[in-house]
């Protein structure tokens, strides 16, 4: 099943040395994403989204780290991968944004003699050859007067222009995969609006397959093929973004989706909000992480529950099983 | 609905013609604020919303005179407070306070919560004149933790202790030592995760119905400011563009911005058929405003006047303001 899959990631756990001890940040995470697909891993902060993200990149750099699991890239093995043969495999094969495009530039050279750079390490081409990929990039990317972009430095631009800058540079060599880490949070949500209307356009006309990463259900809903929702570090639900967001079959995802406050219809005279606050991975139960704030709480859920089939979807939940799903979800109705 | 506010006539707070210029190098100048006028009346939330650069937060600072506007006034119960002395304006203070986005860059990481939330208990004199008690100080700050839903143990540990939905419960807290009577909450719950964010606003909402309190809510989200607000401005370079009751405003915008800024919302609702197409361009610089409208050079209606004729902020007939010559509700 996994074999025409771009990317294959099972049983992903990544542990982090914390006072002395391994903790497991990530646990067991598995998911695939397909070619010209879009999968959203959504979470709060701290339910180890990024850290599930630097694994695949082969970025984690914590002395003592412990990765395991498989993570295979067309049909590759990534986890063990020798530094060398990563070292080829990024940028060239996978790419990857960030939500500070200022750290992904440096303020002393031009945007243009960096994603030069970028075209150059990985293919043989002359310095006008590339010049010319990277305007016309850029001009892919919806950046106005790409030539003259080319020649500033990233202090001069925009935060809408930067951002589109370093997708062009991620883009530059046509990698596989895109992996997008809040690409759009530090934007305004005019611009918001932009980059997000571009990753879909990149999916048609490029054909990428993109991994993104917010904390936006919002983003996810109006981006995302597919749909991975993290808690605490381990899957709490995934599956198609239209069945997940229509009828969530976690208590977590449903009560996240309700504590948004609504643009539209009846306002709430309260909102709906989740007590308490995520665990730290050491202090993880041993059963159900969401269990301490679940209003479904039971016994059942003192031993972890395991990733089992519900409607369209897979949900890390004993009530499916039990025979007693959630219901399907009431949205408010839109005006027009 | 969350109570209709006092329609009494005297505001609570009123700003006229409100300026900030700062001189930015080489002769040029930013205008943060450009000519805002607005009042709030007490019990009143008013949402300030705009993307950044706006000048939202640089307003809700020069209400409560943190910096000193270039130009204009502001007016607080009666009392023009644009140039009093800071001898004279300190009174006044009590009564106007500010909770910030970033909860934990304001708390100092070394002192306790409960010598920090009684730090204005003792800056500020008792209303009788005269220092508060050990023990009046004691009783106030018990009252405190159980207004924002912190246990009484929290005043004897430290900021870092707490998560950022706790510490924003501290800031409030603090905010709220000395009573006051208007409070100004810059992007109060930006920085939090959505299931604690939605904790906070009902926070928020709980005690404006407790304490008879009038917020000036700055954020730019405009689904929070929406649940809680009761009137809506929607700032753009330095500039009211709309401004009306809240229910209004964000259903039935007259402001092409508004309308803008609503559809760009990513609502997590999964909808079939095509988005509506983004918002073209960025923000222009607010050192070099466009002419005519300010929102022309993005605007989908655009029309020839729009490049050249500045329009004012004026009444629409159902009482909301809005600076459009082509507004998108009848006239």
């Amino acid at each position: 099943m996994d074999g025409d899959m771009l990317l294959a990631v099972r049983d992903l756990t990544v542990a982090l040395p914390v006072g002395g001890r391994l903790v497991p940040i990530v646990e067991s995470v598995s998911f695939t994403l397909g070619t010209r697909e879009i999968l959203g891993i959504v979470g709060e902060s701290g339910s180890g989204k990024s850290v599930t993200s630097l694994a695949i990149m082969g970025l984690i750099d914590v002395p003592g780290a412990r990765i395991t699991g498989s993570v295979r890239f067309r049909g590759r093995e990534l986890v063990g991968l020798p530094p060398r043969a990563y070292r080829a495999l990024r940028g060239r094969e996978i790419a990857m944004i960030f939500q500070d495009p200022m750290t992904a530039f440096t303020p002393v050279y031009t945007v243009g003699r960096q994603i030069d750079e970028q075209i150059r390490a990985h293919q043989k081409i002359s310095r006008a050859d590339a010049r010319a990929r990277t305007v016309r990039l850029l001009g892919d990317m919806g950046v106005p007067d790409p030539e003259r972009v080319a020649g500033r430095y990233p202090h001069q631009l925009s935060g809408g222009l930067r951002q589109r800058a370093m997708i062009a540079m991620a883009l530059s060599c046509n990698p596989a995969l895109l992996i997008a880490d809040e690409p759009t949070t530090a934007l305004d949500v005019t611009v918001q609006a932009q980059i997000l209307d571009l990753l879909r356009v990149l999916r048609r006309d490029y054909g990428s397959s993109v991994l993104l990463i917010t904390h936006d259900m919002g983003v996810v809903a109006e981006t995302c093929d597919r749909t991975l929702v993290l808690y605490s570090g381990l899957v709490a639900e995934r599956g198609p973004t239209g069945a997940l967001f229509a009828q969530p079959a976690h208590p977590y995802t449903a009560a996240l989706l309700d504590s948004i406050p609504p643009l539209h219809g009846l306002r709430p005279a309260r909102l709906p909000s989740i007590p308490g606050s995520p665990p730290a991975p050491a202090e993880r139960p041993a059963g159900c992480p969401f269990g301490p704030r679940c209003t479904h709480v039971h016994a059942a859920c003192a031993t972890r529950p395991p990733l089992v089939a519900c409607g369209e979807q897979h949900v890390a939940c004993v009530l499916p099983t039990e025979g007693h799903p959630l219901p399907p979800r009431r949205v408010p109705e839109m005006s027009a | 609905m969350t109570g209709l506010p006092d329609h009494s006539p005297s505001p609570l707070i009123a700003a006229q013609d409100l300026r900030m210029t700062y001189r930015v190098g080489r002769g040029q100048v930013l205008r943060a604020l450009d000519g805002v006028s607005l009042s709030v009346r007490p019990g009143e939330v008013l949402g300030l919303v705009g993307e950044s650069g706006c000048g939202k937060s640089t307003l809700g600072r020069c209400l409560l005179r943190l910096v000193q506007p270039s130009a204009g006034r502001v007016v607080f119960d009666g009392t023009d407070i644009t140039t009093l002395p800071e001898r004279r304006l300190r009174p006044l203070r009590q009564d106007m306070q500010m909770v910030f986005q970033d909860s934990y860059a304001a708390l100092n990481p070394r002192r306790r919560i409960g010598d920090l939330v009684a730090e204005p208990l003792r800056v500020h004199p008792a209303p009788g004149g005269g220092r508060r008690s050990r023990a009046d100080i004691a009783a106030r700050l018990a009252e405190l933790m159980d207004l924002v839903g912190l246990p009484q143990q929290a005043l004897a540990r430290y900021p870092h202790e707490f998560s950022g939905g706790q510490r924003q419960r501290i800031n409030i807290a603090r905010a709220l030592a000395l009573s006051p009577r208007l409070v100004v909450a810059d992007e109060p719950v930006a920085a939090l995760d959505v299931s604690i964010q939605a904790q906070i606003v009902n926070l928020f909402m709980d005690l404006r119905d407790q304490l008879g309190l009038t917020y000036i809510f700055v954020a730019h989200d405009l689904a929070v400011v929406r649940q809680i607000s009761t009137r809506v401005a929607v700032m753009y370079l330095g500039a009211i563009v709309e401004l009306g009751e809240a229910d209004a405003v964000l259903h039935r915008p007259a402001h092409p911005y508004t309308a803008a800024l609503i559809a760009a919302v990513p609502e997590p609702v999964v909808r079939t058929g095509d988005l509506p197409p983004p918002l073209r361009g960025d923000v222009p610089s607010p050192i070099a405003p466009p002419p005519g409208c300010r929102f022309h050079t993005r605007c989908p209606v655009v029309r020839d006047r729009c490049r050249v004729d500045p329009p004012a902020l004026r009444t629409l007939p159902d009482g909301r303001e809005a600076a459009c010559h082509y507004p998108l509700v009848g006239e």
